[in-house]
C-alpha cells in the first residue's frame, strides 16, 4: 500500500495517509485545534463584553432596549435548526444517503441564508436610527424606545412602503398606525412612570450618554464577527454542497462532512451564548 | 469518552461492523431530534426568564441555561461524548483558559478601578 500513491479507488485517500481511519483522525484533531484557536479568538470579545458591563451595568440595560429580542429568538430557532441538519447530513454521510445528504447540506445553507437576512433587517433598523458603530454613532431623538422613536419607525414604514400603497389605502394605513403610535407612547409614559432611563432625560448622567455608543461597538463587533463565519460556514456547506452532489462522500470517507458540521456547530454555540447576553438583558 | 486508547489498536479491523468505535459513532435519529427539542425548548426557556426580574440572578440564570444548550451541543451535535477524550481535553482546555482570561481581567478591573475614578486625567497623566 505504501508504494501506491494515489491508492487505487480511493480518489480522496491523499498518498501520504497510510489509510481512511488515518486520513480521518488526522483532519479531525486539525478541526478540533482551529476550533480551539476560534475559542480563544472570540474570548478576547467576551473579554471585552465583560469587563464593560461590569464597569457600566446601567448602559446595558438602557442600550439593549433597542435590540429586538423577538428577532435574536428567532435567529435562535433558525441557527439551532441548522444545527440539527448539520448533525443530520452527518448521519446520512455515515450510512451513504446520498440524498438526504443532499437535501440536509441545502436546508443548512438556507438556514444560515435565513439568519443573515433577518441580521440584515436588525442591522438596517440599527443604521435607520442612527446607531452605527464607532465615531459614526449618532442616534436620533428617541433611538431607545420612546414615543419619537415609534413615530420615526412609522414614518420609515411608510417611506417603504408609498410606492406600493395606493392613496385611500395609504391614509387608512397612516391612521391605523397613529393608534398603534400612541398606543405606544401610552405604554412608554407608563415605563416612564416606573422610572426607566429615557434618552432625552435630562437627569440621566451625560457620561453614561456617551457611554452608550460603546455599548454598540461591542454588539456590532461581536454580531459581526459571528456574522462572518456565518457567511464562511455558507461557502464551505455550498463546496460540499457540490461534492456531495457529485456522490464524492461514502461511508468510509465523509470527513469534510463532519469537519464543517464541527465548524458549524462551534458557530451556533457562539450565538447560545451572544443570545442571552446582548438579547436578554432585563 | 469511555473508550480511548483500548481500542484504538483493532479500530483499523473493525470499520465496517463495529459503528461504536472513536470517531465513527453514528448517532439514532430519535438523539438528533431529541437533542434538538431540548436545545428549541431551553430557548424558550432562557427568554421566558429573561421577563421576569430575578435581581442578582438574572445573568447567572442565562448563562446557566446556555451552558447546558452548549454541553448538549458539545456532547451530542459534535460527538464529544462518543469522541476521543483527547479532543474533549482540548476543548474544554480552551474554554479553561478563558475562563482564566475572564476572571483574572475582571479581578485587575476590580483591584485598579476604584484608584483611577479618583484621579482626575491631569493626574493620571503627570503619574501621580
Amino acid at each position: 500500500m505504501s508504494d501506491d500513491h494515489g491508492h487505487g479507488d480511493k480518489p480522496f485517500l491523499a498518498h501520504h495517509f497510510e489509510d481512511e481511519d488515518h486520513q480521518f483522525d488526522s483532519g479531525k484533531l486539525g478541526i478540533w485545534a482551529f476550533l480551539v484557536t476560534e475559542v480563544l479568538f472570540f474570548s478576547g470579545l467576551f473579554c471585552a463584553y465583560a469587563i464593560y458591563r461590569a464597569m457600566h451595568p446601567e448602559v446595558f440595560t438602557y442600550a439593549a432596549r433597542s435590540l429586538d429580542t423577538m428577532l435574536g429568538a428567532i435567529n435562535t430557532g433558525v441557527l439551532i435548526f441548522s444545527s440539527l441538519t448539520a448533525a443530520w447530513a452527518v448521519r446520512n454521510a455515515q450510512l451513504g444517503q446520498k440524498k438526504m445528504l443532499v437535501a440536509n447540506l441545502a436546508i443548512t445553507i438556507l438556514c444560515a441564508f435565513g439568519f443573515m437576512g433577518i441580521k440584515y433587517k436588525e442591522y438596517s433598523h440599527k443604521f435607520h436610527l442612527g446607531l452605527y458603530p464607532g465615531n459614526n454613532y449618532a442616534p436620533v431623538e428617541g433611538a431607545f424606545g420612546d414615543h419619537v422613536t415609534k413615530a420615526e419607525e412609522v414614518g420609515f414604514r411608510l417611506e417603504q412602503e408609498s410606492d406600493e400603497i395606493e392613496g385611500e389605502h395609504a391614509s387608512a394605513e397612516l391612521a391605523d398606525m397613529n393608534e398603534s403610535s400612541e398606543h405606544a407612547g401610552a405604554a412608554n409614559e407608563e415605563a416612564h412612570g416606573h422610572g426607566a432611563v429615557k434618552w432625552d432625560d435630562p437627569n440621566m448622567d451625560p457620561e453614561t450618554k456617551s457611554q452608550l455608543k460603546v455599548f454598540f461597538g461591542i454588539y456590532y463587533c461581536m454580531t459581526g464577527l459571528h456574522g462572518i463565519h456565518v457567511v464562511i460556514g455558507i461557502l464551505l456547506l455550498m463546496w460540499l454542497l457540490t461534492r456531495a452532489i457529485r456522490g464524492h462522500f461514502t461511508p468510509t470517507y465523509y470527513g469534510p462532512i463532519d469537519y464543517a458540521a464541527l465548524y458549524w456547530h462551534l458557530v451556533d454555540l457562539i450565538w447560545i451564548y451572544l443570545f442571552p447576553l446582548l438579547y436578554l438583558i432585563n | 469518552m469511555s473508550s480511548t486508547s483500548a481500542t484504538s489498536t483493532d479500530v483499523h479491523a473493525h470499520i465496517d461492523d463495529d459503528p461504536h468505535h472513536d470517531g465513527h459513532h453514528i448517532l439514532p435519529l430519535w438523539v438528533l431530534l431529541g437533542t434538538w427539542g431540548a436545545l428549541m425548548g431551553l430557548t424558550v426557556f432562557t427568554v421566558t426568564a429573561s421577563t421576569f426580574d430575578l435581581g442578582a440572578f438574572d445573568l447567572p440564570v442565562a448563562m446557566g441555561i446556555a451552558t447546558v444548550k452548549a454541553m448538549l451541543v458539545l456532547m451530542i451535535f459534535m460527538h464529544l461524548g462518543f469522541d476521543k477524550g483527547f479532543h474533549s481535553l482540548l476543548i474544554f482546555g480552551s474554554f479553561l483558559f478563558v475562563f482564566l482570561f475572564i476572571s483574572f481581567l475582571l479581578i485587575d478591573r476590580g483591584q485598579y478601578q476604584p484608584e483611577i475614578s479618583s484621579k482626575t486625567s491631569e493626574t493620571l497623566l503627570q503619574g501621580n
